[in-house]
């Protein structure tokens, strides 16, 4: 019993420590677990107390039992006296605490309805398990004072019993000791110092004694029927009176049971109610929250397609402007750039004429330096030696005139030989020929058919006989009496004096026979050197008119 | 050079010259003491043999420029 009252208690606690924290919910959940636990306690201590004035009684029942069972000892009746007292204040004791807890548990009972009138629906199951608890508490109770009464009744019967065998005690007490005076109360013990008078007297007494028993006995069982009717009838009143009492009881416990019963059927119903409630507004809102997300998802694709539309008109006005604005930079751009491109042009053609006309003059310098080289290499002839091979000064003219086919002919005209071996001055030729003569005077009757050594030595005669003049003025046209040697001699002598080698190499040319064969290396000797000088002179002519060509002048 | 040519056939025509006259004086001389019992007809003779030859060299020599000499012609 207890037990379950102290885990109900623990469920209370459970209930308002875990239950919300409201200001009237929390206060109204401290007053009852107050309440409830000041009950409990009370409750608690009225069983207890209970407990201990049934065992009391039964106790001292028993006590009394045993006292009339056996002999009269002043020990026994102490103990029994003690038993009574015990028997006594623990049932006083019982009362104090069933009243204490009566009391509690109306106090218990009037915070359950004020709590009950507040209609917070946080507290019910609080209130539920209080009224439960109440309930037990009150049904234990019961319980309880029902087995004390119980126990009281059978005291009481033990009680009457041992009351009724005390008074026939003290009756036959009384009758023996008027009988025999002297004996006295504890006469068990003394049947050796009775006298024979007393005992038949006390025999006579014990016949009288046994025939007045008899005769109650019968008038006993005459009017045990109706004795026993009348104990039925009273029994049955008694019974009923209980039976009512019980069932009235009973049926209190049970109305209270069923209420709460109902209560917590109620509870749970509500409970059960408020979880589909809680689910269908789940639902709703599940329904309500997905709604409006569509709802939510149709206004963002409308107004998306507003800010783009309007975005793309702004971007396709700006990407215009921006256009434009580039075309006409491009175009300024390209203006300027083709002014610059056209008075770089002209700049670079003005200078690239420039260069050209420089570049020409330059050539045209060049080939002149390179034939005043050339000529300056003719004039390298030493007396007998002939000049540098005028290969390399040929070479440089023919490098300098690349463009002109004119020099270029020129330059290739100038003969192999003058360019490998070089070419005599004239000093050495005249110096040569002066040699020559001699020998050309002395062979001069010599040719083809005149070649024998006798025409050789008549040669030799003439030459050594024959006297011309050193040097002759040749004539404008010659008649073929200059067709002489010796006359001819003179001539080319007087003109190679003069420093017309031309001329000189003309009229020796007109020698012929032996004459001829001895001056023909002479011959060839100045033909190289005229065509050399003749191709020089007409490079150094076309150079400098190509360079007076190409100077500016300042 | 064609000056100095005559100048290397007189050379030559002397040096010629003088060898064969010199060893025709010589053969003579020689055949003359030899065979001839000292008489002085071969040493004149051996002269004159060379310097006759002596003299139809030198000429040859001279005028060899203006002898045409036989060419082989080659047929096509």
């Amino acid at each position: 019993m207890g037990k379950s009252i102290e885990q109900k208690l623990t469920f209370i606690h459970r209930c308002t420590a875990s239950g919300a924290i409201w200001g009237s919910v929390s206060s109204v959940s401290a007053s009852l677990e107050e309440s409830l636990t000041s009950s409990a306690k009370a409750t608690l201590q009225a069983i207890g107390a209970q407990e201990a004035a049934l065992q009391a009684i039964t106790r001292h029942t028993l006590k009394l039992k045993e006292a009339m069972e056996a002999e009269e000892k002043s020990a026994q009746w102490k103990d029994l006296e003690a038993a009574l007292a015990d028997r006594t204040g623990a049932v006083n004791d019982a009362e104090t605490a069933l009243s204490k807890a009566n009391e509690a548990l109306d106090s218990l009972k009037s915070v359950i309805d004020k709590s009950k009138g507040l209609k917070v629906s946080a507290v019910r199951p609080l209130v539920l398990a209080a009224e439960e608890n109440l309930h037990n508490m009150v049904v234990d109770l019961d319980k309880v004072v029902t087995k004390v009464h119980s126990a009281e009744s059978e005291a009481k019967i033990v009680s009457q019993y041992s009351e009724l065998v005390n008074e026939a005690k003290q009756q036959f007490q009384r009758e023996v000791s008027s009988l025999t005076p002297e004996i006295q109360a504890n006469w068990k013990g003394l049947t050796g110092k009775l006298s024979s008078d007393d005992l038949n007297a006390l025999i006579a007494h014990a016949h009288r004694r046994i025939d007045q028993l008899n005769r109650e006995l019968a008038e006993q069982r005459v009017r045990e029927q109706i004795h026993i009717d009348a104990a039925l009838e009273q029994q049955k009143l008694e019974d009923q009176k209980a039976l009512e009492k019980a069932v009235s009881t009973a049926l209190q416990h049970i109305k209270e049971e069923a209420r709460l019963e109902q209560e917590r059927k109620l509870s749970e119903l509500r409970e059960v109610m408020e979880a589909e409630m809680r689910t269908q507004l789940r639902r709703q809102a599940a329904a309500h929250t997905d709604h409006v997300r569509d709802v939510l998802k149709v206004q963002e694709q409308e107004l998306r397609v507003d800010a783009e539309q309007v975005l793309s008109s702004k971007m396709l006005e700006q990407e215009t402007r921006y256009r434009q604005l580039s075309q006409e930079q491009l175009d300024n751009f390209t203006l300027d750039m083709n002014t610059a491109y056209a008075r770089l042009k002209g700049m670079e053609e003005a200078i690239d004429s420039h260069v050209v006309a420089e570049e020409e003059a330059r050539k045209a310098h060049q080939l002149w330096l390179s034939v005043e080289a050339l000529n300056y290499t003719l004039k390298t002839a030493n007396a007998d030696i002939p000049t540098v091979p005028l290969e390399g000064a040929a070479q440089a003219v023919r490098d300098s005139c690349h463009d002109s086919d004119f020099a270029l002919a020129l330059s290739s005209a100038l003969p192999e030989e003058s360019l490998h071996r070089g070419v005599y001055s004239e000093a050495s030729l005249r110096a040569r020929f002066n040699s020559l003569r001699s020998l050309a005077r002395r062979v001069a009757l010599i040719d083809e058919s005149h070649n024998s050594l006798y025409q050789y030595f008549l040669s030799y005669l003439q030459a050594a006989l024959l006297f011309e003049e050193k040097q002759e003025a040749p004539p404008a046209q010659l008649c073929s009496e200059d067709l002489d040697p010796f006359k001819l001699l003179s001539y080319a002598s007087y003109c190679l004096e003069h420093g017309d080698l031309e001329l000189a190499a003309k009229l020796v040319n007109q020698l012929r026979g032996e004459a001829r064969r001895v001056v023909e290396d002479w011959l060839t000797e100045a033909r190289l050197t005229l065509e050399t000088r003749q191709v020089v002179s007409l490079l150094s002519a076309y150079a400098n008119a190509v360079g007076l060509g190409t100077t500016q002048a300042p | 050079m064609s000056e100095k040519e005559l100048g290397k056939k007189w050379d030559r025509c002397l040096a010629d010259s003088a060898i064969k006259l010199g060893t025709g004086l010589g053969l003579g001389i020689v055949f003359s003491v030899l065979f001839f019992k000292r008489h002085t007809w071969p040493i004149s003779f051996g002269s004159g043999v060379g310097l006759g030859m002596a003299y139809a060299n030198c000429q040859n020599d001279l005028r060899s420029h203006y002898l045409q000499h036989r060419r082989q012609s080659v047929f096509i």
